[in-house]
């Protein structure tokens, strides 16, 4: 990380400091850095900034670097920092709210973070079409859209002989009704 | 005891040895399980990291539904499922504002009036004596290291039923059904959820943790309560050997199976047979 000058970091993103305060609903300001919620993070191996190190980063207003991080993405959502912060700060949420941001402001994530994405679109656009989650067509849109071709192609045999695999989607009466959800969403928030 | 319940779309594919199990062993114990009518996904796990309002909206749907079938409780197997409904029942009965845009979303008025319950919590709290009388073959002998992971019990806002560091619940089933239900240190430890479809190389190593620390703790199997936390420590077991050059043969069972056995359902009727690490061992310790 560059050196960076705190004063005009906080100055220039004071507005991105309160709005991660009100949408998260976070206190996020009473963070003190102990660091429990990295200490007891299960996915801290895989990020690029600690838990501890994004509450921190976002007291700092260090908005460009969040938002592109791969932290926000990689986030299991376990939910064990939010459960053991002495200072009630419901981290995970933090990390999902910032998710939300780095979407609505077109950051477009990488690597890592980019397939989490890539994962997310494809289970929520066969909701979209069919009212539920459609396994086989999840992963089939998931690997051309992340590039990984063969992801999970291994399963696809032992899962049709266990009678796993359903191979046509189950498409729910109201599909309509949940498609409805989605547009309504997007009218009222812009995006999805 | 009736329920308005949620199957969830794992029901019938990844995770349809946990519907028969549950169906079976809810039979044996009188729990009505009725299921939501066209019950649409509940936004697991994905909604929450694209927008708070579909998150809410998604399962608010079939809250609606549920509200409107004159049941007081709904109930669901699948963890991600049970944090789905609880988390949009929590924000939209305790602020009208939320209730009232949700709403207008989904199109359906639900008021706020229901409970929302884990299997675990639901079959979790029948009398331990009701549930006692059901064991015709109890699974003497048999080590199970219960495995909660994440959503079942955190965040505790959201869930609340168990404790969400130590939760007990399912350990105290396995000891009604005649097992030994093993202290052991990764009961809560997530194993990566959907990591295991969009990082594997990242869901594997959480698996690892996991599978280690119960062999450690001297496990004859796994118990769970999800059908995402199956098909990683169950399926992605293989990709844990295959990745990192370990020799873990560890069956892992839905809670619902176990009581099935104990119950003597047969386990072809429980979907014992679908596995896809061997469950012989068990099954040929406990009869």
């Amino acid at each position: 990380m560059e050196l960076i000058n705190l004063n005009q970091s906080i100055a220039k993103n004071a507005h991105f400091i309160e709005e991660i305060g009100i949408e998260s609903g976070q206190p996020v300001q009473k963070c003190y850095q102990c660091g429990k919620c990295t200490a007891g993070c299960p996915v801290a191996f895989a990020m690029d900034y600690t838990p501890n190190q994004v509450i921190r980063m976002v007291q700092l207003g260090m908005k460009e670097d969040l938002l592109k991080s791969k932290t926000i993405w990689i986030c299991a959502s376990c939910s064990t920092c939010s459960t053991r912060c002495p200072c009630n700060v419901e981290i995970a949420h933090v990390m999902e709210t910032l998710r939300i941001m780095a979407g609505r402001s077109g950051t477009a994530p990488a690597g890592k973070a980019k397939y989490v994405e890539v994962m997310y679109n494809a289970l929520l656009s066969t909701v979209e079409k069919y009212g539920r989650t459609y396994e086989v067509g999840l992963v089939l849109q998931n690997n051309l859209k992340s590039g990984k071709l063969f992801n999970g192609a291994e399963m696809g045999l032992p899962m049709f002989q266990k009678g796993k695999l359903k191979l046509s989607p189950s498409k729910v009466k109201g599909a309509a009704e949940v498609a409805r959800i989605f547009s309504e969403v997007r009218k009222m928030e812009g995006g999805v | 005891m009736r329920y308005a319940y949620y199957p969830g779309c794992s029901y019938h594919g990844t995770g349809k040895e946990y519907e028969s199990s549950t169906h079976a062993v809810a039979k044996k114990l009188g729990m009505e399980l009725v299921e939501i009518p066209d019950w649409s996904c509940c936004g697991a796990t994905a909604a929450h990291g694209k927008s708070h309002l579909l998150n809410i909206s998604l399962p608010a749907r079939n809250l609606a539904i549920a509200e409107d079938m004159g049941i007081m409780d709904v109930t669901t197997g699948c963890a991600a499922c049970y944090q789905q409904l609880a988390h949009a029942n929590k924000r939209m009965t305790e602020n009208k504002e939320t209730r009232e845009k949700v709403n207008k979303i989904t199109g359906k008025e639900y008021k706020g009036t229901l409970k929302v319950k884990s299997l675990v919590e639901a079959i979790g709290t029948i009398d331990p004596e009701l549930l006692k009388a059901q064991v015709v073959k109890p699974l003497s002998d048999l080590k199970v290291a219960a495995y909660y992971g994440c959503l079942l019990v955190r965040p505790p806002e959201i869930t609340g039923f168990d404790d969400p560091e130590n939760p007990m619940f399912m350990d105290n089933m396995m000891k009604l059904a005649g097992a030994q239900a093993l202290d052991w240190a990764h009961k809560t430890e997530c194993c990566g959820a959907s990591l295991g479809v969009s990082n594997l190389d990242v869901a594997v190593r959480m698996i690892n943790r996991i599978l280690k620390a119960a062999v450690e703790s001297g496990a004859d199997c796994v118990v769970v309560a999800c059908p995402f936390c199956h098909l990683n420590l169950d399926w992605h077991q293989k990709s844990v050997n295959k990745q990192l050059g370990t020799t873990y043969e560890m069956p892992v069972f839905y809670f619902t199976e176990l009581l099935g056995l104990a119950m003597g359902i047969s386990p072809d009727e429980l979907g014992l047979k679908t596995h896809f690490t061997d469950t012989q061992k068990v099954l040929s310790l406990v009869g």
